[in-house]
């Protein structure tokens, strides 16, 4: 039973050779969907390009189901995965200022590797970018420390919070995903078409 | 025009097909390591490592960069950083089946590509702090999260897509 490197099924040995592969295909299709343009990907904040949000959302949605069909199935343990921890206001005040980098950069970390893979200048800089953006929290820790490691729930799920059952949720996502891929296409046909390179 | 009208439409994968793949890559991946994917991990690695070669002492007396140094290891003997290795070399394998490897800075015909430099170092920044104070970026906070229904990792995603659409206004006129 699943997942397999931490219940040693497969040994720790091949843990980084499953890793670059993993970032290989993550790289691949990261950037064969269009995920190294940088106007591409700011598309979805204007209306004319939602290559982002309908790439995000299926591929949350493929996961979450697939991954609890396994679960169900006895293949994985849901339980023993890694949930991302919630601390509340560091997700708030932490994507309230990715929100704004990404405007501003028209990149986030994993599409700007991407886009430095093939050679984006301008991606290049974002990524120098983020390394001061560590640097600069790192050297400040002790005033962001706070948010960083304050108000804390644990590593909860939507089904904790929410009270909710996993399948209803992710019955009631399907739903608004779907909503959301007819409203966009909508809305980038009256759009002004955006022509770039 | 026309040709590039052609090239917006084919040059890329279909988003769904593109995004089914992704999510059962995230499925494979949690499968297998019993965690999700990451981008600005190894980026914290490699700040950490270069701050310790400076300057051991200094890092070690950072309750942050503390965290992450250990004696017996270097700090990018770590999963993130051969993930990242990966994501490079796959980028860069499609990129070139596609023919679109080339050093170029991609801008709006409207703004000088020195305009979109100085913006893309200033998103640089901006994400590279959000992703500390949030524990994650896109991949591995929103995304990874997501496909285990973390709270936090909606949150995250929320306000990551929330303020974008709040600030898109302003930076306008490096897009459209």
């Amino acid at each position: 039973m699943g997942p397999l490197i931490p219940n040693d099924i497969i040994s720790h040995e091949w843990s980084y050779i499953i890793a670059i592969l993993i970032g290989l295909a993550f790289g691949y299709i990261l950037e064969a969907s269009g995920f190294s343009s940088s106007r591409k990907l700011a598309g979805v904040f204007y209306g004319y390009d939602f290559v982002v949000l309908k790439v995000f959302f299926t591929a949350a949605l493929v996961s979450v189901i697939g991954i609890l069909y396994m679960d169900y199935l006895g293949y994985l343990d849901f339980n023993s995965l890694y949930v991302h921890p919630t601390f509340l206001w560091g997700a708030i005040i932490g994507g309230a200022i990715m929100g704004i980098g990404f405007v501003s950069g028209g990149f986030c970390p994993g599409t700007s590797l991407c886009a430095v893979a093939i050679g984006k200048i301008d991606a290049m800089v974002f990524v120098g970018g983020i390394l001061i953006g560590i640097f600069i929290f790192s050297e400040l820790i002790s005033f962001f420390e706070p948010i960083y490691s304050g108000y804390y729930f644990g590593n909860v799920t939507l089904v904790d919070s929410l009270g909710i059952s996993p399948y209803w949720f992710v019955f009631i996502f399907t739903i608004i995903a779907i909503i959301a891929f007819i409203v966009v296409d909508i809305i980038r046909k009256r759009n002004k078409k955006i022509f770039y390179n | 025009m026309k040709a590039e009208k052609k090239q917006n439409k084919h040059i890329y994968w279909n988003p769904y097909f593109g995004g089914f793949l992704l999510g059962i890559l995230i499925i494979f991946t949690f499968y297998m390591t019993g965690r999700g994917l990451g981008a600005t991990g190894a980026m914290k690695s490699s700040v950490v490592a270069t701050v310790d070669t400076i300057s051991h002492t200094h890092a070690e007396s950072n309750s942050y960069y503390s965290k992450f140094i250990n004696k017996d290891e270097s700090v990018l003997n770590n999963w993130l950083v051969f993930e990242t290795i990966g994501i490079l070399l796959g980028a860069f394998i499609s990129g070139s089946l596609a023919g679109r490897i080339g050093l170029r800075t991609q801008h709006s015909p409207k703004i000088t590509s020195r305009r979109r430099l100085v913006f893309a170092l200033i998103g640089g920044v901006l994400f590279g702090l959000g992703s500390q104070i949030a524990r994650g970026c896109t991949s591995g906070a929103a995304l990874s999260g997501m496909a285990v229904l973390s709270t936090g990792g909606f949150i995250t995603m929320l306000s990551i897509f929330g303020t974008g659409y709040l600030a898109a206004y302003f930076f306008r006129k490096n897009w459209i």
